[in-house]
């Protein structure tokens, strides 16, 4: 091994042998390693620190849960006091969101709604995503006779009327939080679990796949260590759909009677009471309609950001 | 494999240009259309040439068989296409319908009516008093499938209740199998006799009921007739001309009903559209010349807002329905009175229908509403509703009192109402009274219509919303809801006092006499016992065009457009 | 073997309507209410006769062994609430304005959907894409009932450019339709760009861009076909959502659809109209489904349905 000083730049001039000192060879200091060894979640997670966008989305995330917590308590108004002398009013320095129609502080309702609907919307999402990746992965990489029957099964409990079985679950269980997220998650699971199936369909007859299982890789880790992180993409995409779904949806089922318990609200269902007077109070609708669609916006360049750093390809 | 991606690119690339073609293409007649069709609407209405009368539906009827009905939107078109022995003004006072003149015995349990000869079907056939007698056997008939739910509005009529049960295990009244026994006979074409079981002061209002309408004997042939335009005949100032299913129905008038230049509109069109803000933007656009109650409805925040900008077209009448909360009065706490009462003194009605029901409703205090006739005048401005008072301290008092005589401290209770914008406003705004004035806990509870009225049924609730429409102009429509084992009586209220009243009011022939028993029993169900927490009386809320004419809610709040014309 | 495999999807598939019928009618059954509740309650023994003329007055398993044995005769019985009417009937006069309309949303989210996602993907990380996938975003966030009721007012009594409701001429269907296909376009949109890009990062397609492929051969021989596939998954259910009719679309439009027939059905508990409704969407779902698996052969040749892994390995 030769060193030498890079600043002088090389000339014609001749070097002698003296000029030279023999580097010993160190045999351990050649197995060291230089860099510290990063496990590829280590290594996501330096490059969505380093990815503007999803940094900004996360932050976002947490500045909604953290008003979500503390909104309530920074107005000097409660979310369920009337004041019947006080309704539909624009917002103004004293209701910061303007009042609805029984004259209550929108404020504090949206940042009560925002508990609930946030609650509702990401665990729903979360548990929509480990059901449907887990099944879907499993009909899509199996396939064959498993596959049509977990298919068919699939098929069944999305054809089933849903409002049936929220009516049903009021019938057997006291309306909570629980249970509107169990409503939700009855049949939200489905739309996930087809997209993973067609994916790993598609990608299990992928060269690396095929190159992974003649070198003995088990069908659970070439399922869950290479094809479901390919197909990321199409999963968050979907995983985005369903946080607004099942905002929404948790509005239809308090039409059944499986709502939140009055008198507090949900963004949905402050839209839907929001709605046959949306021109005339238009704030009424709007502040609950813009935190919905900055919460996807956020989480969306999160996933976004989430699904670059996880993807092995985009690796530089 | 090439070809075969190409061809798909292709065919996406057709499908584009076919459906912006057919979009293109198409859109412009279409535009041209409407704009003659607006300015054929322009000249429609100046010079009132053609005389088409629209307004909207939020529900299809789902039939159009008068011995069926049993929905508001049937009723509206049931009343505009059939015609009773009477029909009613709009005070709900009957007038001369498809009978001339009639005659009441003495001792008021038989009628004697007169039809007029020129009573025609739309077919041309004469209407006769067979047909009436027929169509009220039709839907007494044990055999008729489905059985028709309004058949006991016929049950005044002699042995109409024995026969029409004489197959049912359940009743145990005298079975009457025989229908010749049943009170109503055709003597000839032109007279149709009636018995009554007991004198019923009602009866020629009852008349203009659906039920009581005749149909045709074709019917006899044709299981299906109701729910087809092509066999519908009718005898009344219109027929159906066109019912497209689920859209819209079309109404023609009657060429052969007796008083056919009364009748100014050449068609009525009822579109079926069950959104009231879309019902609110058709009226906007000029395509309905009404909208709102009682087939329709105007979103109820809209209304202040339509009060300033559309003060001539808006209407607000009060109608003879009442809005009340049910007390289960067979449980605990609420089978305690002075909490009943004190839940109902606590809330400020005047300042719940100006800030929240919105549509000038009264306050109620009472069970029955104004509109309903009483001795003279109207039963509400003779017997006042002064049963109780609004008083927040007195509730406070009364409370502790209830409280102490339970064993309570505090109280905390459910409340429920059926799925509905405005039920759910009105039980947070009232909710929201009683813990301010009482410091009690309420639990709003929205339910499903089917599982609330199931609930409510077989009483399992503890404060329940309630409204009640009237059948027919008595204040018994209303007090005879409560009296012991009556199929609407959804409170546990059991008052022997109260029933033998009543009892006697149904068979007294003396006006005044009844009278006094009504608002006798009326004051022992709210005064003395408080089994319900009456809120407000209804008011229809509509909007008619400036150049609608003759178009009315009566009494009850049923449209008649019959007699309606533009101008 | 190709007769056996259609078997075999045959046998499934009747399989499946069948467990689908069982479980909505025992559903259905457990649920508070009956067709012939209302605010007026009728006398019980009237009552008791029009639940024995419909049947419901016998025991549950036997008016389940009734309803199958109607049912495997093909017919779907008579609605309870609306008199005389058939079930098939309400399919019949409903479903062709639902599948109309819905097929134009399917058709325009599909289209703008995709070139959305394809213009979004090919401008990686530039202000094109950014702004479609904002707008795709809000798409997403902003419910078809708030979007339909501001279009209707907006372009139907402000603007009055177009009809308030109903379904009659071909502008009818503009606003219905933007109000369907926002969420849609916005979704395909979204999984087009992120498989897009998956496919434009792999290295198959830098080989092919390096033999000096034109843009246009490397995108619809590689591109497209190995990144339509989700979107092809999600318009199985699309479809089938779609055409079988929106409720809150129809509602709001004045559309006499099926979404409308069978919200109204399970409101008044008119058991045959829920029953026959759900197996019609069940048989459109799982038509749609199977059809999303054919395209799969048909978009990469490698998926080979019926067959599994080992053979395929």
């Amino acid at each position: 091994m030769i060193s030498f000083n890079k600043q002088r730049p090389l000339s014609d001039k001749q070097y002698s042998a003296e000029q030279f000192t023999k580097v010993p060879i160190d045999e351990h200091a050649a197995e060291a390693i230089e860099r510290e060894s990063i496990s590829a979640w280590r290594d996501a997670w330096y490059r969505l620190r380093s990815n503007v966008g999803a940094m900004f989305g996360l932050s976002i995330l947490v500045l909604l849960i953290v008003m979500a917590f503390i909104g309530p308590l920074i107005t000097p108004y409660d979310y369920y006091t009337n004041n019947l002398e006080l309704t539909n009013q624009p917002p103004s320095a004293e209701h910061w969101f303007g009042t609805d129609d029984l004259g209550r502080d929108m404020f504090a309702r949206t940042w009560m709604g925002a508990r609930i609907s946030l609650i509702v919307g990401f665990s729903a999402a979360l548990i929509n995503l480990i059901i449907g990746v887990i099944y879907g992965g499993i009909m899509g990489y199996i396939g064959g006779r498993l596959d049509d029957v977990m298919n068919k099964i699939s098929e069944i409990i999305y054809s089933v009327p849903d409002m049936l079985v929220a009516i049903l679950l009021v019938v057997v269980l006291e309306p909570s939080l629980f249970t509107i997220i169990m409503a939700l998650c009855i049949t939200g699971w489905i739309n996930m679990s087809w997209i993973v199936r067609g994916q790993m369909m598609q990608l299990k007859n992928q060269e690396y796949v095929l190159a992974s299982r003649s070198l003995g890789a088990s069908g659970t880790r070439i399922l869950f260590r290479h094809l479901v992180p390919n197909s990321l993409g199409p999963i968050i995409v979907t995983l985005t759909l369903a946080v607004p779904t099942a905002i929404f949806s948790e509005a239809v089922l308090s039409f059944l009677g499986l709502g939140v318990q009055l008198p507090a609200a949900s963004w949905g269902t402050m839209i839907n009471d929001a709605l046959k007077a949306m021109i005339l109070y238009p704030w009424r609708m709007l502040f609950p309609a813009i935190l919905i669609s900055l919460t996807m916006l956020a989480f969306n360049m999160f996933g976004d950001g989430l699904r670059d750093a996880l993807d092995p390809k985009l690796k530089k | 494999m090439k070809k075969k991606s190409m061809l798909l690119v292709l065919t996406l690339l057709l499908a584009v240009s076919a459906f912006v073609s057919a979009c293109g293409g198409s859109s412009t007649p279409a535009k041209e259309e409407a704009k003659n069709e607006q300015k054929s609407n322009e000249n429609k209405n100046e010079p009132a040439k053609e005389q088409v009368f629209r307004f909207n539906s939020i529900s299809e009827p789902p039939s159009l068989d008068p011995g069926q009905a049993q929905d508001s939107t049937s009723f509206a078109l049931l009343g505009a296409v059939f015609e009773g022995l009477t029909r009613s003004d709009e005070n709900g006072k009957p007038l001369e319908g498809t009978a001339e003149k009639w005659e009441i015995s003495p001792d008021g349990t038989k009628y004697t009516f007169h039809l007029r000869k020129d009573a025609k079907w739309s077919n041309g056939d004469p209407v006769t008093a067979n047909d009436f007698e027929f169509a009220w056997k039709r839907v007494l008939d044990p055999d008729f499938q489905p059985a028709p739910p309004y058949a006991y509005q016929l049950y005044y009529i002699k042995n109409a209740e024995g026969y029409n049960k004489h197959k049912d295990a359940a009743y145990t009244k005298t079975k009457i199998t025989d229908p010749n026994e049943v009170g109503v006979k055709a003597l000839d074409a032109n007279t149709l006799e009636v018995q009554l079981e007991s004198p019923t002061a009602y009866f020629l209002s009852l008349l203009s009921f659906q039920t009581f309408f005749p149909v045709h004997q074709s019917v006899k042939s044709n299981p299906k007739w109701a729910s087809d335009a092509n066999s519908i005949i009718s005898n009344g100032p219109f027929k159906v001309s066109k019912w497209v299913k689920q859209s819209s129905l079309e109404l023609a008038k009657n060429d052969n009903y007796y008083a056919k230049d009364e009748v100014k509109f050449t068609k009525v069109q009822v579109s079926i559209v069950s959104e009231g803000s879309s019902e609110l933007n058709m009226y906007e656009t000029n395509v309905l010349d009404y909208s709102g109650m009682p087939t329709g409805e105007i979103p109820t925040e809209q209304i202040p807002v339509l009060q300033q900008t559309k003060k001539d077209e808006l209407h607000i009448k009060g109608v003879a329905s009442s809005y009340y909360y049910l007390f289960n009065n067979k449980q605990k706490p609420f089978s305690n009175k002075k909490i009943r009462r004190a839940l109902s003194m606590a809330i400020n009605r005047q300042l719940l229908i100006d800030k929240v029901t919105l549509s000038g409703e009264l306050p109620a205090f009472g069970i029955v509403s104004p509109g309903i006739a009483g001795l003279n005048g109207e039963y509400r401005s003779e017997v006042k509703d002064n049963y109780f008072q609004e008083n927040v301290e007195e509730a406070k008092k009364i409370l502790q009192e209830g409280l102490q005589e339970e064993g309570l401290t505090t109280l905390e209770f459910d409340l429920a109402y059926n799925t509905n914008d405005k039920h759910k406003k009105i039980a947070q705004a009232i909710a929201d009274m009683w813990s301010k004035n009482l410091n009690v806990k309420v639990k709003i509870q929205n339910q499903e219509w089917a599982v609330f009225l199931k609930n409510r049924t077989n009483l399992n609730y503890q404060v329940a919303r309630a409204g009640w429409s009237t059948d027919y102009n008595d204040p018994m429509s209303f007090l005879d809801l409560y009296m012991t084992g009556g199929g609407n009586n959804d409170i546990g209220f059991s008052n022997p006092k109260y029933d033998e009243l009543l009892k006697k009011a149904k068979t007294s022939m003396d006006a005044k006499e009844r009278m006094d028993l009504m608002a006798q029993a009326e004051k022992i169900l709210i005064e003395d016992e408080q089994a319900i927490l009456p809120i407000y009386y209804y008011t229809s809320v509509g909007l008619t065009k400036p150049n609608v004419k003759g178009v009315f809610i009566d009494y009850q709040g049923m449209i008649h457009f019959d007699r309606g014309y533009l101008e | 073997m190709m007769t056996r495999y259609i078997l075999n999807k045959v046998f499934f598939f009747i399989l499946s309507l069948f467990m689908l019928a069982s479980i909505t009618f025992m559903l259905m059954k457990s649920i508070p209410g009956d067709p012939f509740m209302s605010e007026k309650n009728i006398p019980p023994e009237i009552k008791a006769r029009i639940m024995a003329h419909y049947g419901l007055d016998k025991p549950i398993h036997e008016q389940y062994g009734i309803y199958l044995s109607n049912l495997v005769q093909g017919n779907l019985g008579i609605s309870m609430k609306m008199q005389d009417r058939e079930v098939v009937e309400f399919i019949r006069d409903s479903f062709p304005f639902s599948m109309k309309l819905g097929i134009v949303a399917v058709i325009v989210s599909v289209l703008i959907g995709v070139t959305l996602g394809m213009t979004a993907a090919f401008n990686h990380r530039k202000m094109l894409d950014t702004s479609a996938m904002v707008l795709a975003v809000v798409g997403v966030s902003v419910p078809s009932f708030v979007m339909a009721s501001i279009l209707q007012w907006l372009l139907g009594v402000k603007f009055p450019i177009f009809n308030v409701v109903g379904l009659q001429e071909a502008k009818d269907y503009v606003l219905p339709t933007i109000a369907l296909a926002a969420l849609p376009i916005a979704f395909i949109a979204r999984l087009t760009r992120s498989n897009m890009l998956e496919v434009l990062h792999s290295d198959y397609i830098k080989t092919a861009r390096s033999k000096g492929l034109s843009t246009w051969t490397v995108m619809q021989r590689h591109v497209l076909r190995n990144g339509i596939l989700p979107v092809v998954t999600y318009l199985g259910p699309l479809t089938a959502n779609v055409i079988t009719g929106s409720f809150i679309i129809e509602q709001i439009f004045g559309i006499a659809g099926l979404g409308k027939i069978y919200v109204m059905s399970i409101g008044n508990r008119d058991y045959s109209l829920i029953m026959g409704i759900t197996i019609f969407y069940g048989l459109i779902l799982m038509s749609a489904r199977f059809i999303t698996d054919l395209a799969y052969g048909f978009i990469d040749p490698r998926i080979k349905l019926g067959k599994r892994k080992e053979k395929a390995a």
